[in-house]
């Protein structure tokens, strides 16, 4: 009796972890899409990145855990927001077919890189030993890890919050959110916003990518594979929403664990089958705010 | 007695902002009835309103004595209330003959045809043709939109309408966005629209108001302040006072 | 009268696409390739398969403006209807087809019901959701579709009770050919046709289109629906041919792969799919002997720098001069606004 229940909630736990990383991952493209509008299929790529620089700076480099990670968030940073200025900003004014296909040629490219630089197998980051084991809470044991995945992406989350709801700047951004072209006749630099949340939102990508690499495996095709979950969680959760964004994906976590342990043809037809409802009758998913 | 466009106490509130009170109106047929009012008043509010892009809260539309406040903007059309828009909303990419054409072979049924082609049906020629040279558009025929001037095109958005064979239609603001010198072609053609068909249009420009116009309503703040004759409005205090705001002696 | 009508309504006024010289190139490359590449037959028939899949995007997306990425939903439901009924029910080549056409279609007028009356990225979204998740449904349903081993060992009866399907795929190569045939005439029937115009209509202005009095969702529908029809044509003939059906024929990867096969060609202008995916399947053909990830390098390349240069496709870059003879009528899609504005 008792270690059905351990299982369930080892299941329940291990479910919101993925949410977790999931959110950190999502919540980037949640905000860029709301804001600039641009269907974005490349983010996972930069989750991506964010892993894959982590695995060279300790692997390859020798640099500590905390380092590589930080390292890593500045890296994938920098690349968005060079990548912003250039192809991004090339398709803003285009129609949707431009977007999807100019992000759909950025993926490539990604995926062709790191193949070229990594190789096709996962490759894994290493978990220093501190963050390694299990804590007991009663009859049931928490890794450790999975905890600090959890702790972070909390903690992320109320910063983003507080940037958001507390800060001139992310005033600023939410006044862009609601009418770009408004807040650019208010004085609002828009196309600087545009490139320092875009590079924000990478960031928080590559930190999922980095901190989720042992539930989400490092390969190449990495940022096809979860492309269509991220896609649901920011649809679903809502365009702009940070609490969209977050129900959405821990939701989506706990289906998906559950289904994978207890149900596991039935798992992704549930979640499909949930998002297709959700999208039709309310397009502009939980949080969004309607066209 | 059936008016070709009535609206009896027509409502509508966004939330708790009211931006439609109690607007009536009676158009007969051949009216040439202007609806004039600051912005915001809610003129093209009401136009939403009647063609069934906006639903209303309170109130009934009646074209013709039919009552159409619940029908989809498609019935509305097929029942002769047709409009146009203040901004361009033309078919960009497609040719000016193409632009009519679609309307022409929507109102003769032909537009759910899977073969043949447009061009080779004669009905839809003729009247095509037709249009052209009442717009006076016929060396444009085969230009896109996008080749087009400002003026040009804003004829076509009228044409469009026209195609539609209308007993009321709405225009919203006719002349916008061409210099107030050179509304004359865009007035030519409204003189020279049947007279039976019931016209009400949203205007600004004032020249072309009180030439096309026999009777005019005001809107102040979604209702209806005042409605008359041209030269019971020019002469009324209250609508001065409404444009220019009052005299302070 | 009608000498006057003429006079004020050009025939370039209402374009259509006219019978040119060009409009025969591609059926004599195709015919010529069938005497010159006989050891290529069954990549040609692939390819030919791929083109006709290719069409039937083209007509949603490049005359109808809807932008999808579920159309291997169709592909695939095809290839397993064709499949399933070769295994089970008859191995008579066009009924199979038939029931290919008919399955997508009924997938296609379903979800088209639903999820046409949003766009943008909920549009986008809810395509990719239905593809993924026929996708998982496939998985599962292992009795019907034989789950991740898929389907083998179609043998079809030989086309027209005498010719039969060899393994040099001659056969294969002109029936794939006469298909694509008949497809490329409905598709170009329906273009021409006052339904293509009214769908034009709503590519560029839904909006308007519906207060002209049309009806934009059922139009829509019937469009998509008959696009799926087509794409299950095309996947119940790549069943027929290459004997076998997978899972991968009903992914987003693959959706995505024909829509790039399709925009390098050039979108709304009727000869788009037989250009570009002819030339990407040869290219990938080349390529993934090499190196398959610098291929993919270079496509994704090729794309941004398209999106960028040249919108249109290959097609669009035709229309400029000194290419203008190679015109053959109405193109320009919404997406090329942002060249010609």
């Amino acid at each position: 009796m008792s270690s059905t229940f351990a299982s369930l909630v080892t299941v329940l736990f291990d479910g919101i972890s993925f949410g977790m990383i999931l959110f950190l991952i999502s919540v980037g493209l949640s905000i860029t899409m709301g804001v600039m509008r641009v269907v974005n299929l490349a983010h996972c790529g930069f989750a991506m990145i964010g892993g894959y620089l982590t695995v060279a700076f300790t692997t390859m480099a020798g640099l500590p855990y905390g380092v590589a990670i930080v390292l890593a968030v500045i890296g994938t940073m920098l690349i968005g927001a060079v990548l912003e200025r250039t192809v991004y900003s090339w398709v803003y004014g285009q129609s949707e077919l431009g977007q999807v296909l100019m992000t759909m040629g950025l993926v490539l490219v990604m995926i062709a890189s790191a193949n070229a630089l990594f190789g096709s197998s996962i490759q894994n980051v290493p978990v220093p030993s501190e963050l390694r084991g299990t804590v007991q809470l009663g009859v049931v044991g928490l890794p450790v890890y999975r905890l600090f995945l959890i702790l972070v992406a909390v903690a992320c989350g109320v910063a983003i919050w507080l940037g958001l709801e507390k800060t001139a700047a992310g005033a600023r951004l939410r006044a862009a959110v609601d009418n770009a072209r408004i807040a650019g006749c208010v004085g609002i630099n828009v196309k600087s916003l545009f490139a320092v949340t875009f590079a924000i939102g990478c960031g928080f990508a590559g930190l999922g990518g980095a901190l989720g690499a042992d539930m989400f495996p490092l390969e190449p095709y990495y940022a096809l594979h979860y492309l269509v979950l991220v896609l649901i969680v920011v649809s679903v959760g809502g365009l702009g929403s940070i609490k969209g964004t977050l129900c959405a994906a821990i939701l989506l976590g706990l289906v998906d664990t559950l289904g994978r342990y207890y149900l596991p043809v039935g798992g992704g037809i549930v979640i499909y089958l949930a998002t297709l409802v959700v999208l039709l009758l309310r397009p502009q998913g939980l949080f969004g705010r309607p066209a | 007695m059936n008016y070709a466009l009535e609206t009896r106490g027509l409502c509508k509130r966004f939330g708790a902002i009211e931006v439609t009170k109690n607007v009536g109106l009676k158009i007969g047929q051949g009216a040439r009835h202007a609806l004039i009012g600051p912005n915001g008043a809610g003129k093209t509010t009401f136009i939403n309103l009647c063609t069934g892009v906006l639903a209303p809260n309170e109130g009934a539309i009646l074209v013709g004595g039919t009552d159409l406040t619940r029908a989809t903007p498609q019935r509305r059309v097929n029942h002769g209330l047709v409009r146009t828009f203040q901004l361009n909303t033309l078919f960009n990419q497609l040719t000016v003959a193409e632009n009519l054409a679609i309307p022409v072979a929507q109102r003769l049924g032909r537009s759910w045809k899977p073969w043949g082609r447009t061009g080779g049906d004669d009905a839809v020629r003729a009247e095509v043709a037709l249009l052209l040279e009442q717009l006076g558009l016929g060396a444009l025929a085969a230009k896109k939109i996008v080749e087009l001037a400002y003026g040009q095109r804003r004829l076509v958005e009228i044409g469009i309408a026209l195609a539609l064979q209308p007993r009321v239609l709405l225009l919203d603001e006719p002349a916008a966005g061409i210099p107030n010198g050179e509304s004359g072609m865009i007035l030519d053609l409204l003189e020279r629209l049947p007279p039976e068909l019931a016209i009400v249009f949203i205007e600004h420009d004032m020249n072309l108001v009180f030439r096309f116009a026999k009777r005019i309503t005001v809107l102040v703040e979604g209702a209806v302040l005042t409605e008359g004759s041209v030269d019971e409005i020019r002469n009324d205090p209250r609508v001065r006072d409404v444009y220019l705001g009052r005299r302070h002696d | 009268m009608k000498h006057e009508f003429n006079k004020l309504l050009p025939t370039n006024a209402l374009p259509h696409y006219r019978l040119g010289p060009m409009d025969v190139l591609p059926w004599i490359v195709a015919l010529a390739a069938f005497f010159t590449f006989d050891t290529y037959l069954s990549l040609g028939a692939q390819i030919l398969v791929m083109v006709i899949f290719g069409l039937s995007l083209d007509l949603v997306l490049g005359f109808a403006g809807i932008t999808t990425l579920g159309h291997a939903a169709f592909f695939g439901v095809g290839a397993y209807a064709a499949g399933y009924y070769n295994l089970h029910v008859s191995q008579e080549p066009l009924t199979g087809l038939l029931v290919a056409g008919g399955a997508a279609g009924i997938i296609g007028v379903l979800s088209g019901l639903l999820v046409l009356r949003t766009h943008g990225l909920a549009l986008l979204m809810l395509t990719m959701v239905i593809t993924v998740l026929l996708h998982e449904v496939a998985n599962a349903w292992g009795s019907v579709t034989g789950g991740a081993d898929g389907l083998s060992g179609i043998g079809v009866d030989p086309l027209f009770g005498s010719f039969e399907f060899d393994l040099y795929g001659t056969t294969a190569y002109l029936y794939a050919l006469g298909v694509l045939f008949l497809v490329f005439l409905v598709v170009r029937t329906v273009v021409n046709s006052p339904f293509g115009l009214s769908l034009r209509g709503i590519r560029e202005n839904a909006k308007r289109m519906g207060l002209v009095g049309a009806s934009v969702h059922l139009r829509l529908v019937a469009v998509y629906t008959l696009s799926a029809v087509l794409a299950g044509i095309a996947g119940g003939l790549g069943a027929q041919i290459t004997r076998t059906v997978s899972l991968d024929r009903l992914t987003f990867q693959l959706s995505g792969d024909i829509l790039i096969m399709l925009i390098i060609g050039g979108v709304g202008r009727m000869y788009g799919a037989f250009i570009g995916i002819p030339l990407y399947m040869l290219m990938l053909d080349r390529a993934a002997a090499i190196n398959p990830f610098h291929w993919m390098f270079a496509v994704g390349l090729m794309l941004i720098v398209l999106v960028r240069f040249a919108p249109g496709g290959l097609m669009s870059l035709a229309e400029r001069a000194p290419f203008n003879f190679l015109r053959s009528a109405p193109g320009a899609t919404a997406s090329d606004a942002k060249e010609g504005a």
